[in-house]
């Protein structure tokens, strides 16, 4: 009786498996009759075409894709012949993106082109490892030189070889304020430290429990590199970077402390938010400031938010006058498999068109100087004005300053400091961490 | 002849996947033990040697005591909880109640289920904010007057990582109550007749005569349990994200490896791991040969 | 009696079959909310209306990749199940000698951490020409899945009698023959929970496909993954999508979960 059951039912899972798997080849088939089929073995074969470029990023929602996609209809305009595969993939701020390009690069299958944090990100993980070209012909060619800044290049080269198209400019270090919060205070947007502190106090006495909204562990990350900034003054963070400055100085040692004291004013369970989360909690009154790039802006105008209504900026308090960036681009790696449709991406990528069709979707600017103004709303002129006349720095956590291996173990250090607020630990910890893979060796 | 020839096909049968087990097992596990001898860091391989070096850095490296931390209170609690509820709820349904099936298959289900898909709705649920910006557990608690059960979940301080491990019961105990419950399917009625004749109660019953029957079937589920709870990895990722406190080897393998390039030590983490897997299953392999054998 | 006592037994069961639903009962009516209803304070409310358009969109962003997900585990499950059936065959009722040494050296294949094999695992792909489409997934689900199905077949056929092949045996079957007319019949409850345990684990991977298939082939994992973007994440058509993913698999634990039970309860109570 219990068979009776049985049997039948297997019958008619084995049946649908296997009408499944016969459904499946035929699928497959047709599509493959010309290249042996839609499969990446297949689209290797079909790689010789040469009429294709495929082009790896982290980019596959919001903003973000949809700049991309404005991008790539320029390029399709520019070069309709020439295939564009998207080859993004998704997660953990870019972690799992980058682990499919190493594993790719490992095994010897670079992408025409992929995404990179100008800066360090990419000389120190990919032009160490003799993966990229220098792209300075692209420069020339394009006249790129003359409209991209000249504080820029420097960090995007090597030795006098640029290595990447820088596609749009970030800023890191904005402090996003809630004008009702300040206003009914009787508060100022702080400009330096001690104000901001003060206002910070201020703000506690009068009830509001965590004036300083914070997310997960790579938020406190850009928080550190801000403060360090504000505290170091811009010659000794660069310096510090360099490997000129002395981590284990005095310096040093008061900017950590400023950061555990920044760290005394944010929420507790900013371990379980995301960036937006804690972006959100200064446009919903929960918190008064939030350090986060300029990215932000761009999710508060999605929410429906309203600037300076709803929220305002400024520099973080003590680093006027500086704009510490970061910038996603795109490279040319050695042996790349369709090396002139990947020039063709760059050289779309690097143009004013491209540029313009991306960065107001993305929510950044131009990379390029010209841009046209008429597309880009009331922060991002001022961001605009601001890359024009500051002074430029790198960001830590977005790839300029430090290269994978150094900001991996600085990130660890950050990591224990959270937990356990050990200001000299943190301090040995980064020593350490600049002898063992940054420029003090 | 014929035997021969039969031998000759048995060992044809089993040597395409001895062929591949010997390739991407063994011979993966081999150049893994390699690169964590060496000195690879950076995209470009660099096998040049460092003996044991890595493991070395590993012994002092305080990020690494967090993770041995957090495994253990980890595998504790999810091997624990899911042997418990499992046991519970496999006795429960073998009381011969309607709607037993119903049950089972409810059970069962979250097995089927990956955590790219639940893994959001568990950040959600436990979400540890409280006062105005309550939500998750927390707010459906503080709803139904159950305030004293609010927590800050994995945020807690120390412990945080056994909140972690309610989504990972939340998967797996309904298999180890699929096994209890073929276990007590298995006893014959006699077994418990027999019992009952003897004057033993229904808790008697069950503590001195039932559990004692089940214990192969919990050695089993504690490996297969157990084995899971050392590579824990993408649920944490998908439920708290990458953070120190809630760190693990798994975790910490991946980020040094592809964020980092230490490839070196990636692999020393990767080969630790292996290790103290196998120091679960090679006694437990050997046991159960062996009771077989006697069989 | 016997009913009241099973009458209060109910309480602890729906207690946990509330622990057990809620995570679902989140993800489906969040999918069927409109966006400006999505949030995390309002996380419990039902649904004002239903937005069936949520599960339409997700349904058109995924389905090609639902497509890939098929034709993805069909072949790896049965293949898989093939092999662990004959290995378990051998292992356990015509063994040669060394047999008992290479079960445990299959087994032991189960345990390694699949991150810390990603680069060689790729490397191998790619030299053998299966890198970056389904049929080199295939291949990998097929192998890793050698030390479960085999550990399954074994222990199943290990329980049944001896003499059944020796009977065989003396009317002149050789070893395909006993496999072919004895085995192979009497293991299809192992195969249905085989066939299911690989169905699941090749349905729900990740880590794999995100690291040997490209966008053309990209199960719906990779998908589901890349559908929630940076910024703003439309988590409505999030859990529809979810949703979606997860309907293959928990519609064969739902029609073939007894069977599935059965078979487990089949293998793992021997002895």
């Amino acid at each position: 009786m219990r068979k009776s059951k049985f049997w039948p039912m297997v019958v008619v899972l084995l049946l649908a498996m296997a009408l499944l798997s016969a459904c499946a080849t035929p699928a497959a088939a047709p599509a493959g009759d010309a290249a042996a089929g839609d499969e990446g073995t297949a689209a290797e074969a079909a790689g010789d075409s040469a009429n294709q470029v495929e082009v790896f990023s982290w980019w596959t929602g919001g903003g973000e894709a949809a700049g991309l996609e404005a991008m790539i209809g320029v390029f399709n305009a520019e070069y309709p012949d020439i295939e564009f595969i998207n080859a993004a993939v998704a997660g953990g701020a870019g972690t799992n993106a980058r682990a499919v390009l190493a594993t790719r690069l490992q095994a010897g299958d670079a992408p025409d082109s992929w995404q990179g944090h100008a800066g360090q990100e990419l000389i120190g993980t990919y032009v160490a490892a003799d993966q990229l070209e220098p792209v300075n012909f692209l420069f020339e060619e394009n006249g790129w030189l003359d409209v991209m800044p000249e504080t820029l290049i420097p960090l995007i080269s090597q030795n006098g070889n640029i290595y990447s198209v820088p596609v749009n400019i970030h800023r890191a270090n904005v402090l996003w304020y809630n004008p009702g919060i300040l206003a009914d205070n009787g508060l100022e947007a702080p400009t330096d430290l001690d104000s901001w502190f003060a206002a910070m106090d201020a703000l506690q006495a009068a009830g509001v429990e965590a004036p300083l909204a914070m997310g997960e562990q790579w938020t406190a990350m850009h928080l550190f590199e801000t403060v360090l900034l504000s505290s170091l003054g811009p010659d000794a963070y660069d310096a510090v970077w360099s490997g000129e400055g002395d981590w284990a100085g005095e310096d040093v040692t008061a900017a950590l402390e400023n950061f555990a004291k920044t760290l005394s004013y944010t929420n507790s369970d900013a371990s379980a938010l995301t960036w937006q989360d804690a972006s959100r909690l200064v446009v919903d009154g929960d918190a008064a400031f939030n350090v986060m790039g300029d990215w932000a802006e761009g999710y508060f105008r999605e929410i429906g938010m309203a600037p300076q209504e709803d929220y305002g900026w400024t520099p973080v308090p003590g680093s006027n006058g500086n704009f510490q960036f970061l910038s996603d681009s795109f490279v040319l790696p050695v042996g790349a498999p369709h090396r002139d449709a990947a020039i063709a991406w760059l050289t779309v990528a690097g143009s004013q068109a491209g540029q313009d069709a991306f960065n107001p979707v993305k929510g950044s600017i131009p990379a390029r100087s010209d841009g046209d103004r008429s597309l880009y709303g009331e922060y991002l002129l001022s961001a605009m004005d601001d890359w024009a006349s500051d002074r430029v720095v790198g960001s830590l956590t977005h790839g300029v300053v430090a290269n994978d291996a150094w900001k991996s173990e600085i990130d660890t250090a950050l990591g224990l400091f959270l937990t356990n607020s050990d200001v000299a630990a943190f301090q040995d910890a980064l020593v350490n961490a600049c002898a063992a893979a940054g420029p003090c060796q | 002849m014929s035997l021969s020839r039969d031998r000759l096909i048995s060992i044809a049968l089993v040597s395409p996947s001895i062929l591949a087990v010997l390739v991407f097992v063994y011979g993966f596990i081999f150049w893994s033990v390699r690169v964590s001898m060496s000195n690879w860091v950076g995209l470009l391989p660099d096998y040049s040697w460092a003996g044991l070096a890595n493991y070395r850095n590993l012994m002092h490296d305080p990020r690494f005591h967090i993770d041995v931390r957090n495994t253990v209170i980890f595998t504790v609690l999810f091997v624990a909880g899911c042997l418990a509820l499992g046991l519970i709820l496999a006795v429960l349904l073998d009381q011969g109640l309607r709607g037993e099936t119903f049950f089972r298959n409810l059970f069962l289900f979250p097995m089927a289920i990956s955590f790219i898909v639940t893994g959001v709705v568990w950040r959600w649920l436990m979400n540890p904010a409280q006062g105005s910006r309550i939500s998750g557990l927390n707010l459906l608690f503080d709803k139904m007057g159950l305030d004293f059960l609010i927590n800050q979940w994995y945020t807690t301080p120390y412990w945080g990582i056994g909140f972690i491990a309610i989504p990972a019961i939340w998967q797996m105990s309904g298999y180890t109550m699929a096994l209890y419950l073929g276990g007590l399917r298995s006893i014959p009625d006699e077994v418990r007749e027999a019992a009952r004749v003897d004057g033993a109660s229904e808790w008697q019953l069950y503590r001195y005569v039932i559990l004692p029957l089940l214990s192969p079937i919990t050695l089993t589920a504690m490996i297969i349990l157990g084995h899971i709870s050392l590579k824990v990895f993408d649920l944490i990722v998908a439920v708290a994200g990458k953070q120190l406190p809630l760190d693990v080897p798994a975790i910490y393998m991946w980020t040094t490896t592809f964020d980092g390039g230490f490839y070196n030590r990636g692999a020393a983490i990767g080969i630790l791991l292996l290790l103290s897997v196998a120091v679960l299953v090679i006694p437990y392999l050997r046991y159960t040969l062996r009771t077989e054998a006697e069989l | 009696m016997k009913t009241q006592r099973a009458s209060w037994l109910y309480l602890p069961l729906l207690l946990m079959a509330a622990f057990y639903i809620l995570p679902m009962y989140i993800m489906l009516s969040t999918g069927f909310k409109s966006f400006a209803e999505v949030s995390l304070k309002t996380m419990w409310n039902l649904p004002t209306g239903i937005h069936l358009e949520n599960f339409q969109r997700a349904y058109e962003a995924l389905a090609p990749n639902l497509w890939n997900s098929v034709r993805l585990v069909v072949p790896a499950a049965i293949i898989s199940s093939i092999l662990g059936s004959l290995n378990g065959f051998v292992l356990a009722k015509w063994k040669f000698r060394g047999a008992d040494l290479i079960f445990p050296l299959i087994l032991f294949g189960m345990f390694i951490p699949y991150q810390s094999i990603l680069i060689p695992l790729v490397e191998f792909m790619k030299r053998i020409n299966l890198y970056g489409g389904i049929w080199g997934l295939v291949l990998t689900h097929v192998i890793y899945g050698i030390p479960i199905t085999t550990l399954t077949f074994r222990n199943y056929y290990a329980g049944i009698p001896v003499e059944l092949v020796e009977a065989s045996r003396i009317d002149g079957a050789g070893i395909l023959g006993v496999y072919w007319h004895i085995m192979l019949p009497l293991s299809i409850p192992s195969f249905v929970v085989v066939l299911i345990w690989q169905f699941t684990a090749a349905w729900n991977d990740f880590l794999f496909a995100v690291v040997l298939t490209k966008p053309a082939s990209w199960p719906v994992t990779v998908a589901l993954n890349n559908l929630a973007g940076s910024q703003i994440i439309e988590w409505n058509v999030q859990m529809a999508g979810s949703f979606l993913a997860a309907l293959p698999t928990l519609l064969v634990y739902i029609f073939l979960g007894r069977y599935f039970l059965r078979g487990l309860l089949a293998g793992a109570v021997k002895g």
